[in-house]
């Protein structure tokens, strides 16, 4: 049954991990990467480019989804989209950051758990909405009291928003029936002669999307009293 | 019908009008190379399948290597000054919300009411891409309201869009070239080497050694692949079912469920999953290109071991 399996690709591996260590430009870690995993599984330089190539236009919708919104939401930039989030926001005196965005994870997981994986975004809604929303928040408490927001926060509280989008959509998205995760899993148990049913998956999927929503709440509290506390010294 | 191929054309499009804006743009130090960059970038959707797959793999080549070396460099943006933005949004309120929330709507509309809708036989939206058409029609009518109600033209639209497009940078093509990546190493047999190399040197004696190693294991396997899709079939395979179904006798739903759960943890602790952790950086204009990656590392860490613990409990 011990079938000799070529280890050598993984030294494809070896490369993607030290290139990080070595904080190389990741766009040459992955050429660096395709060329070794290509020569260790003994494919000749044209063959490893041919199937660069070809996997290349075959993934080609990637992108897309970053792409296409980007002249609309461009154009409402410029027309002061940011602004109007800000000082909308800034008029409800109780939304703090946290809150805000514990507000925003809620609403993108509970979406992305009924199928809406649409309904958010980093493009589309974070980057000309949330993050804008986030940061005045912080600014209003800060400047209330005084001082400044200052750009490391600041940085803190964009990569925050970001976060948020991400743990609501991974674990929101999961409890979602017919999502691709689940069917995928379906197919591979299929294939190793297990029988399962999605909605079964799907249900267990919650505990662990519960927690994901406590732990992430929490640490977006405790970004509040970060805020708290810098707005406290300026005092 | 309305295809993929139609929104290929226009990325393909404004990834030429970035190209030719650099190309003009005396403001931009790289302007040469930086418009040759999103040229070929270009290449890729207007030729599509026309270009020999040779071909494609030298571009892509070409293209790594001109932004590895720092070639790509944003043009000189011309923004509006803040007070004329803060005019503009007091006078325009919350009308500007509308396109920004159009995208989800219409998306969701396309990809649940028009989904059966058929013209002439053809369904009216491609069945296989149902979401990204869905998305792409919705990107349209935001730029169509947005024109509308800033009486800005297409042309801004499209001046706009390159202006992002510039801030991110090479950062827009990472996760398409992760993606051959990950595709090359299913190719070369990677997947196979892993589960060989886990599965002969952990010894599986205990249930909780045995849930500590599928989940860990699907995580560090995503960390690497960049792809929870791509960890999931090979420890599945490797510790999943002959270990925690065969000899643990647990429930395939649960195995499966958390398994794919704790790969989610993997994903957001890794610059390879690029389109979720290192776009956003760029998008935001994060001078660290981790910062998304080290805010989302007090909540995965912790979810692992709540999915250990659950797997232990569960199973």
């Amino acid at each position: 049954m011990h079938t000799a399996v070529n280890l050598w690709p993984l030294l494809g591996i070896a490369v993607v991990v030290a290139g990080f260590l070595l904080r190389a430009h990741p766009v040459l870690v992955v050429i660096a990467a395709c060329a070794v995993t290509g020569l260790a599984a003994a494919m000749s330089p044209v063959h490893i480019l041919e199937s660069l190539g070809s996997a290349f236009l075959k993934t080609r919708n990637l992108p897309l989804i970053l792409l296409l919104p980007l002249a609309a939401i461009g154009l409402l930039e410029r027309a002061g989209l940011k602004e109007h989030a800000q000082a909308s926001i800034a008029t409800i005196r109780s939304a703090t950051t946290g809150r805000l965005l514990t507000v925003y994870l809620f609403v993108r997981e509970l979406a992305a758990a009924f199928g809406l994986t649409s309904l958010g975004g980093h493009p589309n809604m974070v980057r000309p909405l949330v993050a804008p929303m986030a940061e005045a928040a912080a600014e209003a408490r800060i400047v209330a009291a005084g001082g400044r927001l200052d750009e490391r926060l600041r940085h803190r509280i964009r990569a925050m928003s970001a976060a948020t989008d991400n743990v609501g959509l991974f674990f929101g998205e999961d409890v979602f029936v017919a999502f691709g995760a689940i069917v995928l899993m379906q197919t591979i148990l299929r294939a190793e002669g297990l029988e399962v049913d999605p909605l079964h998956m799907a249900l267990w999927g919650i505990p662990t999307a519960v927690s994901a929503f406590v732990i992430h709440a929490w640490n977006l509290r405790r970004l509040d009293l970060r805020i708290l506390k810098e707005a406290g010294s300026k005092r | 019908m309305i295809t993929i191929d139609f929104f290929y054309l226009l990325v393909g499009l404004l990834f030429a009008a970035t190209a030719v804006m650099n190309l003009r743009d005396r403001g931009n130090p790289r302007r040469f190379s930086s418009a040759l960059f999103w040229g070929l970038y270009a290449l890729v959707y207007l030729a599509g399948d026309h270009l020999p797959p040779l071909a494609a793999g030298l571009l892509m080549v070409a293209m790594a290597l001109a932004a590895g070396f720092d070639l790509v460099r944003p043009g000189k943006a011309q923004p509006l000054p803040e007070s004329e933005r803060r005019a503009s949004a007091a006078r325009l309120g919350h009308r500007l919300l509308v396109p920004a929330l159009a995208i989800p709507v219409v998306t969701m509309i396309g990809s649940t009411l028009l989904k059966d809708v058929h013209l002439d036989a053809l369904p009216l939206l491609d069945p296989k891409n149902l979401t990204l058409v869905s998305m792409g029609c919705g990107a349209i009518v935001a730029l169509a309201l947005a024109c509308s109600i800033t009486r800005a033209s297409p042309l801004q639209g499209v001046r706009e869009a390159r202006r992002l497009i510039d801030a991110m940078g090479w950062a827009v093509v990472l996760p398409h070239m992760l993606a051959v990546l990950g595709l090359l190493f299913s190719e070369a047999g990677v997947g196979k080497a892993v589960a060989e190399v886990t599965t002969s040197y952990i010894p599986m004696t205990s249930r909780l050694v045995a849930c500590a190693a599928f989940c860990i294991g699907m995580a560090l396997f995503t960390v690497v692949m960049g792809n929870g899709f791509a960890a999931f079939p090979v420890i599945a395979g490797g510790i999943g079912i002959p270990v925690l179904v065969g000899v643990y006798h647990a429930n395939p739903a649960v195995m499966a469920a958390i398994g794919m759960f704790s790969a989610y943890c993997g994903t957001l602790m890794t610059p390879m999953a690029a389109n979720f952790n290192i776009v956003p950086a760029a998008l935001l204009e994060l001078p660290d290109k981790n910062a998304v990656i080290k805010a989302q590392l007090p909540t995965a860490l912790p979810l692992l071991g709540v999915n250990i613990v659950l797997l232990y409990f569960l199973m």
